[in-house]
Parts: structure tokens; C-alpha cells; sequence
């Protein structure tokens, strides 16, 4: 138990960047690659999925003694269920145009693999503060990749971020970023830097210790 | 004195990537004298550009990969000159710019490099040309009414595919708005007899995408003479179906490849919602192209029937 209080941040840090679920696991990319083609759905998208993560991760750890193990899946799917339902009714009720740009993907957040694999691979095995801060910290991780590759996409195709135009009038939006290619070409580009990054700093490490022991 | 020691069969020829790539330049040069001829300097800056910035570019990436720089095999400079001439005259300088960068860098480059990559980078770049500024690529402000030189400001039009009225002649000679390359039919074929003399493709590939094509156009009740003649599917069938590193190895490969490039095109063009489709025919060609190879590998004479099936059960 100790050893569990003690690794708290590094849960957190875990999910944020050594195991991004968009950039190091690459899961969830059905959102990724739909609700990036603005910064703003990218961030309501993650924002959502946060909240239906910390919330699906701490019930299912709670019940996690209670929940036998041959018909687990369906009772995940149930928690995770309620949440997904509390975040529609509330975006429906206040943020109604950010509702309707995400429209079919707010109930997908259901099936998405990155709250699932948290509540089988965490949340079913772990306390109910380390599970929470789990499904904080892939929660946020996930926002910050899609909220990037949304900034990128937004501003090639559209000139705009956040819906601030940066680019001036005179500049003719590659609409290309804004379609299906465009997600795929952005994730790839995103994808193959956070590699570039991991193996340098891999590197690094690997550097130092050899200064070390030298 | 240096020996190359080598296991035989030893095949010596004079022919290596650059002198193909030259052959294919020269084979270039009637169409892109006439596109220039039609659309005046602005065809000749959209297609310089093109070159320029595609050669620039496979250096910087070569440069900065620490690869060794390898422009001098042209590859890169008949990319572009392809490009070029499938942009209309009437396109901004960062088109053909844009266009490089992701034929080079994002359709060569980043899969391998020449011989490595799945799709031909030419048509890549118009694909993401065309998806990103439809206006600018096939709108009917897109492509100027040939000047030739005479002075007159250019005046945009609709191609013939798209309702231009032109006779059969204007069709063949090139005097129709279109992309800078695809207008001149004439020079085209100049450029397909001095590939097919020089031996640096077969003709197999253009001559069954054309004969499929106008076969079926004809059974969709088009006239296949106007077809053959408008918009950009003799220069695609000629020049950027042939592209080596894209197109079947093995002739059983090449037929079905043509084929099926031949009725992509007349559906497209036909029920699709493009007047045109040689970019999408040639791309979707390109992608089954392995699995074409894959499948119509030739028997080896003399080989064992049985031999071949022990292998498969033992690979």
C-alpha cells in the first residue's frame, strides 16, 4: 500500500507522457482523428473524456471486489455508461453548440479503449485515490495530444485557433486539414515527433549512465 | 584498379536512373514546349517553380537525414516537371511549392526514398492540391482559354469536360483550357513513340488503359474519340501510370493495372461527382499495384508442379 501512495505522481505523470494513450499507446484514435478539426472540439472531446475516466475509474475501483470477474466487461461498460450519459445531458444543457459540432462522438465516448483498458488494466486491480488520479492523468494526457493535433489542424485548414484567426484574410485554408486526410496525416506527423522525442531523450539516459560508469 | 567481384549472371547495360529519367525529360519536352506555347510565361513559371522547389527539396531532406544527396539521378526534377504540368497555368506560386513538398518529402522521402514509395508522388501532390483548393484546381475560374503569346488577358473557362465547346481538332492540338501538360495530345504522343523507341517503358500499360477506356466509354454511350482527347487521361495513361516504382513488375500485373485504371477513369468521369478522374484512377491503381505483382508472378519454366507445393507447405 505504501509503494502505491508513494508512486502518485509518478500514476499521474504515467499517463501524461510515458504512457500518452494517443501518442505512446495510440489508442482512442477514432476521436483523435474525428474531433480534431478544430481546437475546440479537440478540447471538448478530451475534456469529456476526463471527466468520464476520473468518474468511471474511481466507481469501478470501488466496486472492484464486488463486480465478478466472468461478466466484468458488461458491468464496465455499465459504469462507464452513466457517466458518458451525465456528460451528454450536461453539454446538451450548457455548451449546446460544442454538442452539436461533437454530436455521434459524445455517446462514442462509451466505446472508447482508452476508458476501458483504464478500468480493466487500473482501475479493477487499484486503490480508489491511485485510480482517480490514473484516470486524471490519462485523462489530461489524452486532451493535451488532441487539443495540439486540433491546433495544427485548425490553423492550416481553417487560418484560425480557438477560432482567432492568426493567419490574416489573404490566406487561402488548405481545406485538405480539415478533412479525413488531414487527421490522418496530422496524427502520423504528431505520432513520429513524440517518437523522435522519447528516443532522444531514451538516448539521453542511456548517455548519462555510460558517463557514470565510465 | 578497382574489381568488382560479383556471382553471375553478369548483364551489363549503359542504362541507369539518370539516363532513364533524361530519356524521360526529353520525352516531356514537346508537351511542356506546347503547354508553354498555349498559356504563355505564367505555364512557364508554374512549371520551373515545380522543378525547382521538388529538387530543392529532396536535397534539404537528403541534407538534413545525413543521406547521400542523390538529385543528380533527376528523379526529383522529373517529379516536378510532371507536377508542373498537371497544375493550371493560372496557379499561385505556393501551389506548385505546397505540391513539391508533399510529393518529395511526404510521398517519397518519408517512405523510403526513390523505388520505396507506394504512390506516385506527382500525383499525390495534385490529390492534395485538388482536396485542398477545389476552386483553384477545377473550378470554372481554374483554367485559361489558350493566349498564345498574343498579349490578351488571359479569360478563364470550364474545361471540355466540363462543358468547354471545342472541336476535335483544338482537342488534339492542345488550342482547349485544361492543366498545363494535358492539353497538347500531339506532343503527348511524340513523348510516348520516343519512350516506347528508347525502350524506357513497354507499351502495354498505355495502350491497354486507353483501349479499356474508350471501349467502355463507348458502352456508356460517350464518343471515345472526345474522351481520348479530353482531360488528362491520355497524359496520365502515358506519363504517370508508366512510373516505375508504382506500376506492376510482371506483365500479366501490367494488363490487369491498366485495366482497371482504364475503368476507374470512365466511372469517375461517367457516375462519379468529378468531371474528371485520372488522379484518383492512377492512385487507386498504385495501391493495388503489390497485390497485382503478388498475384500474377510468373511460372517458372520447367519448374516441378509438386516442388512448388511442397515449398508453399513448408513456407
Amino acid at each position: 500500500m505504501a509503494k502505491n501512495q508513494k508512486s502518485l505522481s509518478s500514476v499521474f505523470m504515467n499517463g501524461i507522457i510515458t504512457e500518452n494513450p494517443t501518442l505512446r499507446l495510440v489508442l482512442g484514435t477514432c476521436p483523435t482523428l474525428a474531433t480534431t478539426t478544430s481546437a475546440i472540439n479537440a478540447l471538448g472531446m478530451g475534456a469529456a473524456a476526463t471527466f468520464v475516466l476520473i468518474g468511471s475509474n474511481t466507481v469501478i475501483s470501488l466496486l472492484r471486489n464486488i463486480i465478478p470477474d466472468k461478466v466484468r466487461i458488461p458491468a464496465f461498460i455499465a459504469v462507464i455508461c452513466t457517466f458518458v450519459t451525465i456528460v451528454q445531458m450536461v453539454m446538451q444543457a450548457f455548451l449546446p453548440s460544442l454538442y452539436e459540432s461533437l454530436g455521434m462522438f459524445i455517446p462514442l465516448i462509451v466505446v472508447n479503449c482508452i476508458i476501458l483498458a483504464r478500468a480493466e488494466a487500473f482501475a479493477s486491480k487499484n486503490g480508489v485515490l491511485a485510480s482517480a488520479v490514473d484516470g486524471l492523468g490519462m485523462g489530461l494526457g489524452f486532451t493535451l495530444a488532441i487539443t495540439v493535433m486540433g491546433i495544427i489542424r485548425e490553423l492550416i485548414g481553417n487560418g484560425t485557433v480557438f477560432g482567432i484567426n492568426l493567419l490574416g484574410a489573404g490566406y487561402e485554408p488548405m481545406l485538405l486539414m480539415v478533412l479525413a486526410p488531414g487527421g490522418f496525416l496530422v496524427f502520423g506527423g504528431v505520432l513520429a515527433v513524440a517518437n523522435l522525442i522519447t528516443a532522444r531523450a531514451e538516448k539521453k539516459k542511456k548517455d548519462e549512465k555510460g558517463v557514470i560508469h565510465a | 584498379m578497382k574489381l568488382y567481384l560479383s556471382t553471375a549472371p553478369h548483364i551489363r547495360s549503359e542504362q541507369n536512373t539518370q539516363s532513364l529519367m533524361r530519356d524521360v525529360i526529353i520525352a516531356l519536352l514537346p508537351t511542356t514546349a506546347a503547354g508553354i506555347f498555349f498559356f504563355g510565361l505564367s505555364a512557364a513559371m508554374v512549371i520551373a517553380l515545380s522543378v525547382v522547389s521538388c529538387v530543392l527539396f529532396e536535397y534539404l531532406w537528403q541534407r538534413i537525414t545525413k543521406q547521400p544527396i542523390r538529385i543528380s539521378d533527376l528523379s526529383a526534377a522529373v517529379t516536378g516537371l510532371i507536377l508542373g504540368l498537371n497544375l493550371p497555368s493560372t496557379a499561385p506560386w505556393w501551389m506548385p511549392v505546397i505540391g513539391a513538398l508533399f510529393a518529395i518529402v511526404v510521398t517519397k522521402q518519408l517512405f523510403g526514398g526513390i523505388g520505396d514509395n507506394f504512390l506516385n508522388p506527382a500525383l499525390v501532390a495534385r490529390a492534395v492540391l485538388l482536396a485542398s483548393w477545389p476552386a483553384r484546381m477545377t473550378g470554372a475560374t481554374a483554367y485559361a482559354i489558350p493566349t498564345m503569346w498574343s498579349g490578351a488577358d488571359a479569360v478563364t473557362s470550364a474545361t471540355p469536360l466540363a462543358g468547354y465547346e471545342a472541336s476535335t481538332m483544338d482537342l488534339f492540338l492542345g488550342n482547349i483550357p485544361g492543366t498545363i501538360g494535358e492539353v497538347c495530345k500531339a506532343a503527348i504522343l511524340l513523348g510516348l513513340v520516343y519512350m516506347l523507341v528508347r525502350k524506357v517503358i513497354t507499351w502495354r500499360i498505355p495502350v491497354v488503359f486507353l483501349a479499356v477506356f474508350a471501349v467502355l466509354s463507348l458502352l456508356v454511350g460517350e464518343n471515345p474519340v472526345v474522351e481520348l482527347l479530353s482531360g488528362g487521361v491520355l497524359f496520365g495513361a502515358v506519363f504517370m501510370a508508366t512510373d516505375y516504382t508504382t506500376s506492376p513488375m510482371t506483365p500479366n500485373g501490367q494488363y490487369l493495372y491498366a485495366a482497371l485504371c482504364g475503368v476507374l477513369v470512365c466511372v469517375i468521369r461517367n457516375f462519379g461527382a468529378y468531371p474528371e478522374g485520372v488522379t484518383y484512377a492512377i492512385l487507386i491503381g498504385n495501391i493495388v499495384t503489390p497485390l497485382l505483382d503478388k498475384y500474377s508472378r510468373p511460372k517458372l519454366y520447367g519448374k516441378p508442379k509438386k516442388e512448388k507445393k511442397e515449398a508453399k507447405a513448408n513456407g
